[in-house]
């Protein structure tokens, strides 16, 4: 019954997507497209436009190819699995990713970068739909340089984040599908926003996103502190990424590991997992030395516990 | 949701299991045993299915006890846990299989060591340094990756477990409030309050 009012409604969402390829069908159009039909005139042709499959419900359609869950055959696959962390201490944030992509059971790619580079004082994390982050945080960051330009002065991370937020819930229900941190820094020091397609955001000063944040978290939780020293925090981002590449079968390949300060952010490095399992992150601050694997942490080390005459 | 957790260390294994039995969404009782001690040196964490876990550990601990009388010495660590695991096995290809996960903890008397066996309710078995069950697993073998020592004392072993109860209780939406722990070494197995 929703479907069939929807069909035949001349408000909601659809029914605007709807008059705007109607519109854009049409080769003449009148003026009163631009502008002075309560913003909707900006849908017309002329400017840039979504294509929307020419079926009476598009969020049905995208639904029914997009939803491996429910039906593992579906045509268009969109990557789910991830992780990605930011943390808020005395230092700035830290914000480390991994870079493994998956599509079903396939590792589609291993060299992903799902740290976002909005503007040199913001980054946004990419978890759920790739595109969708992609192309929401990159229009996120053109609306940011605007506001500088209107405003002289750069956007709050807290703005930014409800902008985006606010953006996302407009598509509520429409199959957009993103988890992500809009971390920076503004006038009120470090800020960590976790923003999702849901409309959910929250301000806070630890978040972990993507189905192997479980195992982030174990790590992170344990060894996280306010008054971490900036290599100490660098270690820990990049200790937890590696505990989910490690345990979580989505996640994996290499970490991306940022640190946003006062002055903008800066990427720190990239790091193969696989290496720092044996071998540990390399030359870098605030490694400990050695790989992080739990076989070469415990080596030589036993339970058995003979009495010591039986020793001898 | 229920959660297990077991840790070995040097000379001991401790086993955690909540002590929340649910149904749907009721709490029908707060303080329920889930680690059954099945010989001296021989501990039993179980999860699953409610009726098939008591069915179950009772069916297990009674033939435990019944090869002890028999043949006067109890079946080691590693032995119990293959019949164990044979057991879980056999129902599964059965009419009505039982759906128990377990964690067994026990001492070698001959060898001294601990042994720590991780088997789930399709007879995956699988002995590790340390192990868990349930939604918490997510959580703390990552946390164990990275803190578990096999050589730690016993209070370091609980400080350890301790860490992982919290990070639970911290991040489960629906965590259990209570836990029952038990620890088995040279002197046997003997419960402990945390």
């Amino acid at each position: 019954m929703n479907t069939f009012a929807d069909r035949f409604s001349t408000t909601g969402a659809l029914a605007e997507l709807r008059k705007a390829q109607k519109a854009a069908d049409e080769e003449e159009f009148s003026d009163a497209m631009w502008g002075s039909e309560a913003g909707f005139g900006s849908l017309a042709k002329g400017v840039p436009t979504f294509s929307v499959p020419n079926i009476p419900d598009p969020t049905a359609f995208l639904r029914l190819h997009t939803d491996d869950h429910a039906d593992p055959t579906c045509k268009i696959k969109i990557s789910h699995g991830t992780t990605t962390l930011a943390f808020r201490f005395q230092g700035g944030v830290i914000v480390a990713v991994d870079s493994r992509a998956t599509a079903g059971s396939y590792v589609a790619s291993g060299t992903v970068k799902k740290v976002i580079e909005i503007n040199p004082y913001l980054l946004g994390t990419m978890a759920g739909g790739a595109a969708d982050c992609q192309y929401w945080e990159t229009y996120l960051g053109m609306h940011c340089r605007l506001h500088e330009l209107r405003n002289r002065e750069r956007i709050s991370v807290s703005a930014a984040s409800k902008y985006l937020s606010n953006l996302v819930y407009s598509y509520k229900g429409m199959g957009l599908s993103m988890g992500t941190m809009i971390c920076g820094w503004d006038k009120t020091g470090p800020a960590v926003f976790y923003v999702d397609s849901d409309g959910t955001r929250l301000k806070g000063d630890l978040f972990s996103v993507g189905s192997g944040s479980t195992f982030a978290y174990g790590v992170l939780d344990q060894g996280y502190r306010w008054d971490l020293t900036d290599e100490e925090a660098q270690e820990l981002g990049r200790r937890s990424i590696y505990a989910a590449g490690h345990r979580d079968a989505f996640s994996g390949n290499t970490c991306n590991l940022y640190h946003v300060k006062e002055d903008g952010w800066k990427f720190i490095g990239n790091y193969d997992i696989s290496k720092m399992h044996y071998d540990g992150p390399g030359n870098v601050l605030g490694a400990t030395g050695g790989g992080y694997g739990y076989e070469l942490r415990v080596e030589g080390l036993s339970s058995a516990n003979p009495p010591v005459a039986a020793q001898a | 949701m229920e959660n297990l957790f077991a840790i070995t260390g040097k000379g001991y294994v401790i086993v955690a299991a909540d002590t929340t039995s649910a149904r749907s969404i009721v709490k029908m009782k707060v303080d329920e045993d889930k680690i059954k001690v099945l010989s001296p040196h021989l501990l039993m964490a179980y999860s699953g299915e409610p009726g098939d876990t008591i069915q179950f550990s009772e069916y297990v601990e009674r033939n435990i006890r019944l090869f002890q009388i028999r043949n006067t010495y109890p079946l080691g660590p590693s032995a119990a846990a293959s019949w164990i695991r044979r057991s879980l096995a056999e129902s599964l290809r059965s009419r009505k299989p039982y759906a128990v996960n377990l964690l067994l903890g026990g001492y070698d008397t001959n060898k001294h060591e601990p042994h720590l066996f991780w088997v789930d309710y399709l007879g995956t078995m699988t002995e590790v340094p340390f192990a868990a069950h349930g939604y918490g697993s997510y959580f703390v073998l990552s946390l164990l990756d990275r803190y578990h020592n096999p050589e730690a004392s016993l209070e370091e072993g609980l400080a350890t477990l301790k860490r992982c109860i919290a990070e639970v209780t911290k991040r489960v939406v629906v965590s259990p409030g209570q836990y029952k722990v038990k620890v088995v070494d040279k002197d046997g197995a003997r419960e402990i309050e945390i």
